[in-house]
């Protein structure tokens, strides 16, 4: 893959595939910590963060564990008695970003304080996102190699990023308008957003 | 806790806890895989089953779970029976799993089904946790069935595939795409809303004239 086409999937994962207009992924932290414009962007920080990091260890594991045709296992057994452990993908993703997250949590405090008070409060919130593990499953899903798959990762958090920042300046000014009783809070949000997506839906077509 | 009605527990769920339109929890499948009704009653088929099974284990279990390593605990038991969904959409209804695509193994992280267990299974006996399970599971897919129903009607003109004669004339394809589930979901919640609020001052109009009758004051 060229430079170009490297360009061209950050580029789509930012925009035209955008996580949360495009694939509906992580959703609550979006609608949840989109009130202000520094909290967002905390949010959005610890997501790239993590998000990264998520796809760096479980590619791995994917490929030289759980997959057969790649695994370790291959090293000291007969190819025909290699385990195929694809089905346990779901469930070794999760448990390995939510110990993930604590670890990162543990070092940040020791080694990084500064980096940890910014993004400390949002770390335990993201153990959940959908954005995290679905990230860390679409790159399986999609066969990307290593490098690509980092940056896929990362250009879909900066696309994180980019949604929620500009939500949420939306949003503070909602804050000063009269809203209907009924529409207040997430149902206003949510309207937003779609309308914000449509925005972003100029940009289909772009990159492919 | 026998005194609890049975009725009560499973109304709860579809009704005034409603998951999504009142406790906002799941909204990722709500929007992403409500193109159609089907996919709409799949998704809530699949999360419904492995909310039941996990709700009941973890009821089950709820003596041996340590409570500091509790939400490990759960994570493992919901992951185990998202995997038995995962194998047996894969197996049997291939186009579906195809068109849920991601959102089956992110039932894993659906809130709805850790917030349950957390909240209800943990505290409560087996046979409560699968009714209120089950409530919940409910609630979850009559929501799902709803965005669905607003999309495929206004979108595609069809109601579980079926041609709905005065939908199909124009159908708006921007209801189908991601703005559409936004704004459908939007509009739905604060519909939602608008109930409670209307409800809420009927009750508060009915005890005013309850006590203006006895001949106090409002």
């Amino acid at each position: 893959m060229g430079i170009a086409q490297i360009l061209l999937l950050v580029l789509g994962a930012i925009l035209v595939n955008n996580v949360i207009f495009a694939q509906f992924l992580g959703i609550c932290p979006y609608l949840g910590v989109s009130k202000k414009l520094d909290t967002a962007l905390g949010m959005g920080f610890a997501v790239t963060f993590v998000m990264t990091l998520a796809v760096a260890v479980t590619w791995p594991i994917y490929y030289f564990v759980l997959n057969p045709a790649t695994s370790f296992f291959n090293a000291f057994m007969p190819p025909d008695a290699v385990p195929d452990l694809t089905y346990l993908a779901t469930l070794s993703f999760i448990l390995v970003i939510a110990s993930l997250v604590q670890l990162v949590e543990i070092v940040l405090r020791k080694v990084a304080k500064p980096l940890f008070d910014a993004l400390g409060i949002y770390l335990p919130l993201i153990t959940t996102n959908c954005a995290i593990l679905g990230m860390a499953l679409l790159s399986i899903q999609k066969e990307y190699n290593y490098p690509i798959s980092l940056v896929f990762a990362f250009g879909s958090a900066l696309g994180f990023i980019l949604a929620i920042v500009i939500f949420a300046g939306i949003r503070e000014r909602v804050e000063l308008m009269d809203v209907p009783k009924a529409m207040q809070g997430v149902p206003i949000a949510l309207v937003i957003a779609g309308i914000v997506a449509m925005a972003f839906m100029g940009f289909a077509g772009l990159g492919g | 806790m026998a005194s609890r009605s049975v009725a009560a527990e499973f109304v709860k769920g579809v009704w005034k806890e409603n998951p999504v339109l009142r406790l906002l929890l799941g909204m990722c499948p709500v929007l992403a895989v409500t193109t159609s009704v089907e996919n709409g009653l799949g998704m809530g088929l699949a999360a419904t089953f492995v909310l039941i099974c996990s709700n009941v284990v973890v009821s089950l279990l709820r003596s041996i779970i340590p409570a500091r390593m509790r939400i490990p605990c759960f994570i493992v038991v919901i992951a185990a029976f998202v995997t038995i969904v995962d194998l047996v959409l894969q197996g049997f209804f291939f186009e579906l799993s195809k068109s849920l695509g991601v959102f089956v193994p992110l039932i894993v992280v659906n809130c709805i089904i850790l917030g349950r267990a957390e909240a209800f299974a943990y505290k409560n006996g087996p046979f409560y946790s699968m009714i209120d399970a089950m409530g919940m599971g409910v609630g979850f897919t009559l929501a799902l069935m709803t965005v669905g129903t607003v999309r495929e009607l206004l979108g595609n003109g069809t109601w579980l595939g079926f041609a709905v004669p005065p939908f199909t004339l124009h159908p708006w394809i921007i209801m189908i795409l991601p703005p559409g589930a936004f704004i459908t979901l939007g509009l739905l919640v604060a519909g939602m809303n608008w109930l409670t609020q209307q409800q809420e001052a009927k009750r508060r109009q009915a005890a005013r004239e309850a006590r203006l009758a006895k001949g106090g004051t409002a």
